[in-house]
């Protein structure tokens, strides 16, 4: 398991653990990801991140164009795995956790411990740093060193 | 299977002393697919842990050689869990105080589970 923020680790620990998932991966709804369990490759996390941040920004079009309440979880179900893809508030701001999981656990299990999840994440969040421009002048650095963390390469 | 029917066949548990409510789950999934409850229990979570506890068992029992359990009897400190399978797909689940009459809550669970078959 790797991570951006080191706060996050244990939580996602403990809900990997529980929920006896195979893949897992927390990242902003822009698609930045802030920790990872099971990808191997970069190239992998990075497409993943993408179409997660892309279907939660989609299917919230949809709801509001229907006027509906905001999808906040999205399931598809496959004969051998299936991936559970939702949305939530933290206090570092709204994030999206995709977890990828096997016949070996059930989508219930799956609900319940994500729910103990972004409970833990909500508690263990420091305080929020001081808001940086979002291009900043480092930002390539920065890029590298947050796939260094997250793939360990 | 209509939702009267689940309706009806929760009713008949649920009528019993001491049972704070009736759940029809999904076994694969641990997901509720009808639920009776009596207050503030959270069935979303109950419905997960008991598919879980239910399919170890089945797990179990298989392993030694004992085919498929019928019925699972949990007490526990604070109360009881009755569980029974519905052919593959449901389980009947159960909640219920510690003191509750176990054998007439397990013979209306049965004659629920005939309603639904």
């Amino acid at each position: 398991m790797r991570a951006v923020e080191p706060w996050v680790v244990a939580p996602m620990e403990s809900f990997l653990a529980e929920s006896q998932a195979r893949l897992c991966l927390l990242m902003t709804t822009a698609g930045q990801v802030i920790a990872q369990h099971g990808f191997v490759r970069a190239v992998d996390v990075m497409g993943v991140a993408a179409l997660g941040a892309g279907i939660v920004a989609s299917t919230g079009e949809l709801a509001r164009t229907l006027k509906w309440q905001a999808f906040s979880t999205v399931v598809h179900q496959g004969p051998q795995q299936a991936h559970l893809l939702a949305s939530f508030d933290t206090p570092r701001g709204r994030w999206v956790g995709l977890v990828v999981f096997g016949p070996d656990t059930s989508l219930g299990l799956v609900q319940l411990f994500f729910e103990q999840l972004v409970q833990d994440l909500a508690a263990a969040a420091p305080e929020a740093p001081a808001p940086q421009p979002v291009l900043a002048a480092n930002f390539e650095h920065e890029l590298n060193a947050s796939l260094r963390t997250l793939f360990g390469s | 299977m209509s939702a009267s029917k689940f309706d009806t066949a929760l009713e008949l548990v649920t009528h019993v002393p001491g049972v704070r409510g009736a759940m029809l789950v999904s076994a694969a999934d641990g997901v509720v697919v009808a639920e009776a409850l009596m207050d503030e229990m959270k069935g979303s979570a109950v419905a997960a842990l008991a598919a879980s506890l239910a399919s170890r068992l089945r797990r179990a029992a298989e392993g030694a050689g004992r085919g498929v359990p019928r019925f699972v009897h949990l007490t526990a400190t604070g109360g009881t869990l009755l569980a029974a399978p519905l052919g593959d797909d449901l389980l009947l689940v159960t909640v219920a105080e510690r003191t509750v009459n176990a054998g007439l809550a397990r013979l209306e669970m049965f004659r629920a589970l005939e309603i639904l078959a």
